[in-house]
């Protein structure tokens, strides 16, 4: 028994990496989960973009539930995520604010100008102190908020049309059942 | 994901890892030094706080450095830290249950393995050679 | 044209290491002396095309013949000529044909010097390696062409990732993959032992010199990327614990416990599973090795571009040579516990901690590196495992190592005096004592891990002097010292210089950022630095950023250090930082980035004093192993079973079914 030991104790080696290989495929592996999910959103204070002397709040977004998608002018992918925002942002169902992190509103207002603005709203993170609170870690990530301002869902990297439908649009209903009077 | 990374680090200044700091005094700057090197650069993520080029290193850097002029303890620090970006972010795996297998398991082959060869070998002396032997000895 | 004719080599490469592999091993089974004899020229064959293949890269490399895709991917025309040549394994496809080769190379070594070994021994042993060899070049033409066109060939490449082009990049991969490589022979001897029944242990006298070889190689390799990692990246670390690292030290933990095991074999008899099983396992984790770099389960900046497809052939590989090796221990390991008996204080038990320790040691590494996988499988989320945990443990686990050490040489076979010893050994605790007081009382401020390191490499060190000398006194003139016992002085003293390095070097380095105004002058650790500005400058294929650092010592100039910031043709920026070398310490700068408008830019500095011991200290017990494989008694006549001094177990012991 025990000269067949090495080899079991190598058996479910061998089974942990095939689970490795496989999880590798299913998954992003530079993913960090978000300690977040089920939690109360961050309290922020951010100026608009468009108008810098106004703010908005946590507390002023409390009632409905709201998308929040982190962009730069700066990140090429959120430039591939733009036309999905601006053809299915509408329709989603819930309002969706930007947080245009790390970024000078000049360059972000050209790039808004040039690609088109899907957002109701947009707001400022030049320091990037609010995506910290976050815990945001790189552009483009999307936040779902229920109308209570807790975290529900979140998404890290683009939106893609087959994640919109498959993730986002269940969050969505599942969100604003909870949030139907 | 690795457009992303690659993204954060082609476009964004490159903001170099070196970041003189005004600490007030050198314990200050060892703390620091001591923290920044038990953080993981969620960008490069095998690369710690205080050697991450990324500019999302830089902004925690300064993160860390403005709690601790607050006075957050190192645990306080860690945990905010932590409640925003996970477990992950420590270099240290925390002791908690999932990680207890981490922690004990090689304390605990240790010991199995010196409580099986203890056995072993008390069987075996059993057979005392009569003297150390002569000759080579090497 | 050659690029083809290289694909072609594979192929009959992998055909003839098919050859290589079933004809003997068969042959050996069935005593066919026809089919034993095909061994060698098989391995001549299949040396010959893998030769070929690995100089079509090459010289693809050098003309720079962009319609190769790999080589398009992996140089550019401003990479200079020199760099052109180790940029052939700067890939995973490249550094696998380089894997390949360095292993043919190893068997025709052993095929070549073991002419008076059993026929019947060497063809297994060479079917063995066949195999391995097989299954890598399956993968290779399968799965990792290096070959592979790409038409209408392309004007310019890629660049070469500027942290490569260095001439540590010549030396460090090759190094490491002839120490790993190098396993497999004394993992194939295992093999052959286990496949032949062969009760007694002559086999282990023959696979010990190539055990010593590998491992020297392995540990100069280890040292080298150490060493490099040091200067090219900037940051004065020297060992990150990354996976990648982590997958060439485990063969070297458990490749340290073989070599000790494989000398209680050969002399003694006994410990004889145990030998079989490091031989298995040393080979395993090189092969681990291999799959944890290539298959993408792991991340690491190390790491080659990931496959899942390429992860699973390896892992069906792994498991097809490591289960069938553990399975075949698993049915024809001995049964019964050979060799000479031996007390609980004897240095048999000493060795056997040795072997328990280091053995824990990588399964350590194995879990800690593992262990974000586990999570995963597990479902407790994200786990991560760095330096922290690493270090602690293995030094924990090192403890008991250190300790008894010393105690080693001077314990006997089969009984140990510990009386007498401890006699022998007390000028070494009482200067380790004391030199450690001392230390405490000449730099207070010094932490624990200074003192521990002051006095863990006096105990050893002087311990390890005190046998030498013993044996000086005792032994008869011109048999003082044999190469394998030299060998064992050199590599113990080369850990005592490797633990005053580290633990000095982790207890007193200086790291400090800072920002210089033009002419500024600042004082660090006891040096004043003064900064004299930033210049432009050319390199071959890159622009640069060059600052220059005056380092005075009371008014001495010192150094003059220019580290650069370079901006290379691929867009690639990389931090060349400046060293001024030192027996007792070390002075590193990197630039940052100007700050403000003044010419002022930001430094970091770092002062590391006794950093460079932790090489030399590698060095030498590279050197060790290379000494004891010189040993006469492994170049001795052949020898017949009933000489070797430990044939017959005297008092067998039942092991535990």
């Amino acid at each position: 028994m025990s000269r067949l030991l090495p080899l079991l104790v190598f058996a479910a080696l061998c089974g942990l990496l095939g689970f490795g290989i496989w999880w590798n495929t299913h998954h992003e592996t530079n993913e960090v989960p978000s300690p977040l999910l089920g939690k109360t959103a961050p309290e922020f204070t951010l100026p608009l973009l468009y108008e810098p002397q106004k703010s908005l709040s946590r507390k002023d977004l409390l009632g409905r539930p709201y998308l929040l998608n982190v962009f730069g002018s700066w990140c090429p992918t959120c430039q591939d995520e733009h036309p999905f925002l601006m053809r299915e942002g509408k329709s989603l169902g819930v309002r969706l604010i930007g947080l245009d992190w790390k970024d000078e509103p000049e360059a972000a207002k050209r790039w808004l100008q040039q690609f088109g603005n899907p957002y109701e709203t947009i707001v400022a993170d030049e320091d990037g102190h609010a995506g910290i609170d976050f815990g945001v870690y790189g552009a483009p990530e999307t936040f779902l908020v229920d109308a209570q301002g807790v975290i529900r869902y979140k998404r890290i990297g683009m939106l893609t049309p087959d994640v919109i439908a498959t993730e986002l649009e269940p969050q969505i209903a599942a969100v604003s059942a909870g949030a139907a009077p | 994901m690795r457009w992303l990374l690659l993204a954060m680090l082609l476009i964004a200044p490159a903001a170099f890892a070196i970041d003189p700091l005004p600490f007030k005094d050198r314990a200050e700057e060892i703390r620091f030094q001591h923290l920044a090197r038990e953080l993981r650069c969620l960008v490069c993520q095998n690369q710690d706080l205080a050697d991450s080029e990324a500019d999302l290193a830089k902004d925690l850097r300064k993160q860390v450095f403005e709690l601790m002029r607050a006075g957050k303890s190192d645990a306080e620090i860690k945990q905010y830290l932590v409640s925003r970006y996970n477990d992950f972010v420590l270099y240290d795996p925390p002791l908690k249950p999932g990680t207890w297998l981490l922690w004990f398991a090689p304390g605990a082959l240790v010991l199995i393995g010196a409580g099986v060869l203890a056995n072993i070998l008390r069987r075996r002396s059993r057979q005392i050679p009569e003297e150390p032997e002569t000759g080579e000895d090497w | 044209m050659l690029p083809e004719l290289g694909q072609f080599a594979l192929i009959l490469a992998l055909l003839l290491a098919l050859v290589q592999c079933a004809l003997p091993l068969y042959g050996a089974w069935r005593n066919n002396a026809a089919l034993i004899a095909l061994a060698r020229p098989a391995v001549a064959g299949q040396c010959v095309f893998v030769v070929l293949a690995f100089g079509m890269l090459t010289y693809a490399f050098l003309v720079q013949d962009f319609s190769v895709a790999y080589v398009a991917q992996n140089s550019n025309t401003s990479l200079p000529w020199y760099y052109r040549f180790p940029a052939v394994w700067g890939a995973h496809e490249g550094s696998l044909l380089l894997w390949v080769l360095i292993l043919n190379i190893w068997t025709v070594a052993v095929a070549t010097l073991s002419r008076r070994l059993p026929d019947v021994l060497i063809a297994r042993v060479l079917g063995v390696l066949g195999f391995v060899s097989f299954g890598f070049l399956l993968f290779t033409i399968l799965t990792s062409n290096p070959f592979l066109r790409h038409l209408p060939a392309l004007a310019e490449g890629n660049d070469l990732n500027p942290i490569l082009q260095d001439p540590g990049l010549i030396m460090h991969p090759p190094m490491l993959y002839t120490g790993y490589v190098g396993f497999s022979v004394a993992f194939a001897f295992a093999i052959a032992a286990l496949l032949g029944g062969e009760l007694d242990v002559a086999w282990v006298r023959w696979a010990r010199p190539w055990t010593n070889v590998a491992w020297a190689f392995l540990t100069f390799g280890i040292t080298l990327g150490s060493w490099w990692a040091y200067y090219v990246l900037g940051w004065g670390g020297w060992w990150f614990w990354d996976p990648v690292e982590n997958a060439s030290f485990m063969p070297w933990l458990v490749g340290t416990a073989l070599l000790h095991s494989q000398a209680v074999t050969e002399k003694r008899g006994s410990f004889r599973a145990w030998t079989l099983l490091l031989s298995i396992f040393a080979f395993s984790l090189s092969l681990l090795g291999t799959f944890l770099v290539r298959s993408g389960v792991l991340t690491s900046v190390h790491a080659f571009a990931s496959d899942p497809r390429r992860g699973l052939f390896i892992l069906v590989f792994l498991g097809t040579v490591v289960g069938g090796s553990l399975l075949i221990y698993a049915l024809r390991a001995p049964k019964v516990a050979g060799g000479k008996p031996f007390n609980i204080l004897s240095r048999e038990t000493l060795l056997l901690i040795n072997n328990l320790m280091f053995t824990c040691a990588a399964a350590m590494v194995l879990l800690g590196t593992l262990y974000p996988l586990i999570g995963d499988a597990l479902g407790v989320g994200r786990i991560s495992v760095g330096p922290p945990y690493f270090g602690f443990m293995f030094a924990l686990l090192m403890i008991p190592v250190v300790a008894l050490l010393p105690f080693g040489p001077l314990f006997r076979w089969a009984t140990a005096d510990w009386r007498a010893t401890l006699r022998v050994l007390r000028p070494a605790l009482v200067l380790a004592c004391i030199a450690t007081a001392c230390a405490k009382f000449v730099a207070p401020d010094l932490p624990l891990r200074g003192l521990a390191g002051v006095a863990a490499s006096l105990w050893v060190a002087i311990g390890i002097a005190l046998y030498a000398l013993k044996r000086w006194r005792e032994a008869p003139a011109g048999r003082r010292y044999t190469p394998e016992m030299l060998g064992m002085i050199v590599a113990h003293f080369g850990v005592a210089l490797f633990l005053a390095g580290v633990l000095i070097t982790e207890a007193t380095s200086i790291e400090r950022d800072l920002r210089f105004a033009p002419q500024e002058s600042q004082r660090i650790g006891g040096l004043d630095f003064a900064f004299r500005g930033v210049a432009r400058v050319q390199g071959p294929n890159y622009l640069a950023d060059e600052g220059t650092l005056e380092v005075r010592r009371d008014d001495r100039l010192i150094a003059t250090l220019h580290p650069q910031k370079r901006q290379y043709a691929g867009q690639q920026m990389q931090s060349k930082s400046d060293i001024d070398p030192g027996v007792l310490r070390d002075v590193y700068v990197a630039l940052g980035e100007a700050v403000g408008s003044d010419g002022a830019w930001s430094v970091r500095v770092y002062v590391k004093p006794f950093v460079r011991w932790i090489w030399l200290g590698g060095l030498l017990m590279m050197c060790g192993g290379f000494t004891a494989a010189c040993d006469r008694r492994f170049r001795g006549s052949p020898v017949r079973t009933a000489e070797t001094s430990a044939a017959v177990p005297d008092h067998p012991v039942e092991l535990p079914a």
